[in-house]
């Protein structure tokens, strides 16, 4: 008699039908990588055993470096050697908060949407840098779980703007990372820490990164965490602490303000360290010696707390803030988890407890966190964990507006939605025959167009010529689970559905991004061809795979005979084709498989959605 | 597509009542979610991801107008045939208008007030009280589908719209007072 295979609870039953996913924490200062492993989770070390991954790239002319070794050298190469990229993606050049009066680094295309910085190995954009680090962390989890990933979650600061979202994901796909979700970093700190503490409750979460700062209020309720609202500033950080203490510094010892790169990486590094110091003493000695004058003294906790509180006033007005849209009261928040090594500085605990009115909790190592909470959900969204219930409810930080007359932004979607989410507009003509218009699209809570962020200009293209104002055209406006948007746009009167044509504002178009894979592809002398045919083989898997779980789940129930037989019979046509080298003819067969199982796919949903509400009217007889 | 012939209170299985447990309806919204959120298609066709997408879009909206009891009476009102959104509304009673205008003088005076952040929390509470009576009207009107119930329903919303803006405004100014200190 064949002995039963008996599975852990929630885990597959079949060990290859285990997918390989894994969580990336892509910080500012540091970005670590984790998966789970046997139903625990753990960050990913590097073959010294070093789990984190400095988040600084250097480009050497016919390579590039990432991580501590790049570090080392930034103040001996700082033009080459980029720290903080977190601070520069979907961003321009003069948002950038800067040591002394000179750029970082050698910036071109300041005019363009995407800035390049000039390298020995090129010009290269924040995008690219990112892509870096990613790969080096992608390249770490395939050797570590031995096998190609299926998907990653990446991080993001609650409060980073479509720009920077869309930068993060075009970065991923630049280092051949499927991402299967942009997941809220402090959302993902509440998922590491609530199935941990098993609450239930309303959390506020307080992350204070090394570049971005994010507080989000969450209610936990039986695995579901719904985000209530979030609010912070992706432009402060850890790094402004060690600015205000550099450039204390600069005054004391009379270094002027045009000094060179490597001084102000110098200073910025000591700040850093004081910091660091400070959190452990009340004092701490300040010696330097630099481009042959020296300066000795030294710094109280007294004076660091001095120079830090506006950033840390601005912190607890966003706290504030995030509460009120949250519609509660400070006293039904159960705790404040800290997150982010800045909040290691006792300055920020204090004020933090003060405004919360409770001791805020620490006990999970805040460096680590959120990577943990992203490889959970990784698990999750892979398809591993088959029993979980946990749901992750986010909201979009920044309401979305569009210019009207007068430089003016009419809200269409506030901030604090839950997402998913789309709302529609309709606009008309205004001359004759017009077959296009656009829409300038920006985010931000202010009424001006120059108070908000420009996101991107939709271009519609295709409006049936009618005379002006008879056009009805309904333009949509979505946000995915990624928190990214989306516009679509129809003639209502007529049916036709514009093109629309997407021109970022900080951003890479489309098929930038596609030369730039293309260029990256042929640099490392793989094949393009071959890595599209790839990706259109692992497609193809995905859809039979699904079909196949579906119609095993609910064939009998939901289709009748004729219809399965049809089912079956172009799955088998896509089956066929899946493992041939001709890419045009397996995206066809993908594409007709998906038309022909359209209603079926529809016909399953609106089951399980009257499943799931009859469980409730049972239950009220009960 | 999902079944959109459904409205909102269908999609959750619950009666057109204008009343509404919101605990019941909280659950069934997680439970809705579980079901259609586009987490749940994370490695599923191109396709399946469309349509989780759109319906979970669809649920998000049903529960953000179910939930806020002004959303709710102008949907039920929709479903009746009238339209409670927009300039359309109007009241003819004086009394509110003045209360209204008193309200809102009270209001810009605050900022003189000896301590006005508790001068504005006694006015929001005052407005709030405003505002559930409203809801406490609009409860009962709701109840039947007399055209003379849907008329007053309609004034009642009017005012609820008023009354709300007022509120969102002496928030704004508590933020604005709070930042300050």
């Amino acid at each position: 008699m064949a002995l039963l295979q008996i599975a852990e609870p929630g885990q597959s039953a079949a060990p290859h039908e285990h997918k390989l996913a894994a969580g990336i924490d892509l910080g500012t200062t540091n970005s670590l990588i984790a998966s789970v492993r046997s139903g625990k989770p753990s960050t990913l070390p590097d073959e010294n055993g070093e789990h984190i991954l400095p988040s600084v790239v250097r480009y050497l002319e016919d390579d590039v470096e990432v991580g501590a070794a790049a570090r080392d050298t930034a103040q001996s190469d700082p033009l080459n050697t980029i720290v903080s990229v977190k601070r520069l993606v979907g961003r321009d050049v003069s948002e950038l908060k800067t040591l002394g009066s000179q750029l970082p680094y050698d910036f071109v295309d300041l005019d363009k949407p995407v800035p390049r910085i000039k390298t020995v190995a090129g010009n290269v954009t924040a995008i690219e840098v990112s892509a870096e680090i990613l790969k080096v962390l992608g390249k770490r989890a395939e050797d570590t779980l031995g096998g190609e990933l299926d998907g990653v979650v990446i991080t993001v600061p609650a409060y980073f703007d479509d720009a920077q979202r869309q930068a993060t994901k075009d970065a991923a796909k630049l280092a051949g990372l499927n991402v299967f979700r942009l997941l809220n970093e402090p959302t993902a700190a509440a998922v590491s820490y609530g199935l941990d503490q098993g609450a239930d409750g309303i959390h506020a979460v307080y992350d204070l990164g090394g570049g971005t700062f994010d507080i989000s209020i969450l209610k936990l309720n039986k695995g579901v965490f719904e985000v209530l609202s979030t609010g912070g500033d992706s432009a402060l950080g850890g790094d402004d602490f060690d600015r205000v203490v550099a450039e204390w510094i600069m005054t004391k010892a009379g270094i002027s303000d045009d000094a060179d790169h490597g001084t102000l990486r110098h200073l910025m590094d000591l700040g850093r360290s004081l910091k660091e110091r400070l959190s452990d003493s009340d004092s701490a000695d300040i010696s330097i010696n630099i481009a042959g004058s020296q300066w000795s003294g030294s710094i109280t906790r007294e004076q660091f707390n001095e120079l830090i509180d506006p950033l840390v006033k601005k912190t607890l007005q966003a706290c504030r803030r995030a509460v009120r849209d949250a519609g509660i009261s400070k006293e039904e928040i159960k705790d404040v988890v800290m997150v982010g090594g800045s909040t290691r500085v006792p300055r920020v605990r204090e004020l933090v407890g003060e405004l919360f009115n409770s001791e805020p909790l620490i006990n999970i190592d805040p460096d680590k966190v959120v990577a943990i909470g992203a490889a959970i959900q990784a698990n999750v969204l892979a398809g591993n964990q088959t029993d979980d219930d946990m749901l992750l409810l986010d909201v979009n930080p920044l309401s979305l507006g569009i210019e009207t007359m007068g430089g003016l932004v009419e809200k269409i979607i506030p901030r604090n939605t839950t997402i998913p989410v789309a709302r529609a507009q309709e606009f008309t003509t205004f001359k004759d025959g017009q077959s296009a218009m656009a829409v300038h699209v920006l985010q931000g809570e202010r009424e001006l167009v120059d108070d908000c962020r420009s996101l991107a200009r939709f271009e519609l293209h295709g409006i049936p010529p009618v005379v002006a104002g008879a056009a009805r055209i309904r333009v949509t406006f979505s946000i995915d689970a990624d928190g990214l948007l989306n516009v679509s746009a129809e003639e209502t009167t007529s049916g036709v559905k514009a093109q629309v044509n997407v021109r970022p504002s900080h951003g890479l178009a489309d098929d930038e991004v596609t030369e730039m894979l293309k260029a990256s592809i042929e640099h490392a002398e793989q094949d393009v061809h071959m890595r599209q045919l790839r990706e259109e083989q692992v497609e193809a898997q995905r859809v039979i795979e699904a079909l196949k779980a579906a119609m095993s789940a609910d064939a009998e129930q939901l289709l009748d005979e004729a219809e399965q037989q049809l089912l079956l019979g172009e799955l088998q046509k896509l089956m066929d084709v899946s493992q041939s080298s001709d890419i045009k003819q397996i995206k066809d067969a993908i594409k007709t498989l998906e038309k022909a199982s359209e209603f079926y796919v529809e016909r399953r949903m609106n089951s399980s959605i009257q499943q799931a509400m009859a469980g409730h009217n049972v239950d009220e007889f009960k | 597509m999902l079944d959109f012939t459904q409205n909102y209170f269908e999609l959750f299985g619950l009666p057109s009542d204008f009343r509404l447990d919101l605990d019941e309806l909280s659950l069934r919204y997680r439970d809705l979610q579980k079901v259609v959120h586009p987490d749940k298609f994370a490695s599923a066709s191109e396709h399946e991801k469309r349509v989780a997408m759109q319906s979970a879009t669809l649920v998000n909206e049903a529960y953000a107008v179910l939930k806020d009891p002004l959303k709710r009476a102008q949907y039920l009102l929709s479903l009746k045939g009238r339209n409670a959104e927009g300039e359309n509304l109007t009241t003819t009673d004086a009394a509110f208008l003045m209360q209204q205008m008193q309200l809102r003088e009270a209001l810009d005076e605050t900022r003189e007030a000896d301590d006005p952040l508790e001068a504005l929390d006694k006015l929001l509470d005052t407005i709030k009280a405003a505002i559930n009576e409203q809801i406490a009207k609009l409860t009962i009107l709701l109840e039947t589908s007399s055209q003379q119930d849907l008329d007053a329903a309609m004034e009642s919303i009017f005012k609820m719209q008023f009354l709300k803006k007022l509120y969102s405004e002496a928030e704004a100014l508590e933020a604005e007072l709070e930042d300050m200190i």
